[in-house]
């Protein structure tokens, strides 16, 4: 299937990909067709800065698992953090 | 014709779309001086990428002439096909005008072609699918192919993020014969709304065909996925050559 669904958010810090290191102000959130990873679906997150254009984007494919797990683990590092994550 | 040597030669090309803008696109060439009919590709919601390309050749391998425009060109020529789409998403996806307009262009650059009889078609894969059944109710075209289009009918669902209708309410003004090819695993569309198409199909006295696939879903056609199924995938293949070979002859 195609999700088509979308599920932004504004984001606040910096990305590494082709154009170096740029800061990132949005993140889409889908699941649907890979482009790159061999699963008929995932979950995608395209770190971008749409004022930079296209090119300004780090993107990840992930199985809808180790999506599930990478949640977990930003979870667990955020309460590790203690108050400097608030 | 088919070119049963399978020689063909492939290049970018760029041509006129809608608003005058220009289009780049990939243009497969069976070898030979033809007449050919022509077929317009249309790509599926990643994009402008390697996979349509490939399918592209094959219609070339058969003995086609075939183009395959970069619906996402208006991101820049130069940008990563990829980039491209996730700038497209985020944008809200292409309007159906926009999509008319450069499909318009692309038929007739086929038809441009010295080496064409005259006749064009178009096929498209899931969310081209969809662009597939647009381009056949809104252009004079001979021949059409929807591959597991989504929301040809069917309501997109709250908070859908592209720009998208249903089209199913502009059936009587299908030009031209229409194929589908459908998996009954598939979720979008959904069997029950394959029928609501076929059903409509039927009532405005259409020609067309359908084929649906058990045990196959969305992207059975996508050889680099598990969802492709070999079955559905070289039956969907003949039908769509049978379909191109009755419509697309002559001229």
């Amino acid at each position: 299937m195609c999700s088509y669904l979308t599920v932004p958010t504004d984001i606040a810090g910096s990305a590494k990909g082709e154009p170096g290191w740029f800061a990132v102000t949005s993140a889409q959130v889908y699941f649907d067709h890979p482009f790159h990873a061999p699963f008929d679906h995932t979950l995608n997150i395209d770190f971008t800065d749409p004022s930079r254009g296209p090119g300004a984007r780090v993107a990840v494919e992930l199985s809808a698992e180790s999506a599930r797990r990478l949640v977990a683990s930003i979870e667990a590092a955020l309460a590790a953090a203690g108050p400097a994550a608030r | 014709m088919p070119a049963p040597e399978e020689a063909l030669s492939a290049r970018n090309v760029t041509f006129s779309g809608h608003g005058e803008a220009p289009v780049n696109a990939y243009e497969a060439l069976p070898a030979g001086d033809g007449p050919f009919g022509g077929v317009l590709v249309v790509h599926h919601l990643p994009g402008w990428d390697s996979a349509t390309k490939e399918i592209t050749r094959r219609f070339a391998a058969r003995g086609y002439n075939a183009l395959c425009p970069n619906l996402y060109a208006r991101q820049g020529f130069d940008v990563d096909t990829d980039d491209a789409a996730a700038a497209t998403r985020q944008a809200g996806g292409i309007p159906d005008e926009q999509f008319v307009g450069d499909a318009a262009g692309a038929v007739a650059a086929l038809r441009a072609l010295p080496t064409s009889n005259g006749k064009a078609a178009v096929i498209g894969y899931c969310s081209g699918g969809r662009h597939a059944f647009l381009t056949a109710v809104s252009l004079d075209i001979d021949a059409a192919v929807d591959c597991y289009g989504a929301f040809v009918t069917g309501t997109p669902p709250e908070g859908f993020p592209l720009r998208v209708t249903p089209l199913v309410d502009r059936t009587p003004q299908l030009a031209c014969p229409l194929l589908g090819l459908f998996g009954n695993d598939d979720q979008f569309p959904s069997p029950e709304q394959v029928d609501e198409l076929e059903a409509a199909l039927r009532a405005a006295g259409k020609t067309y065909e359908f084929h649906r696939y058990d045990g196959a879903g969305h992207a059975f056609f996508n050889v680099d996925r598990p969802a492709y199924r070999a079955e559905a995938a070289v039956d969907g293949w003949r039908r769509i050559f049978e379909w191109f070979d009755r419509y697309l002859a002559g001229g």
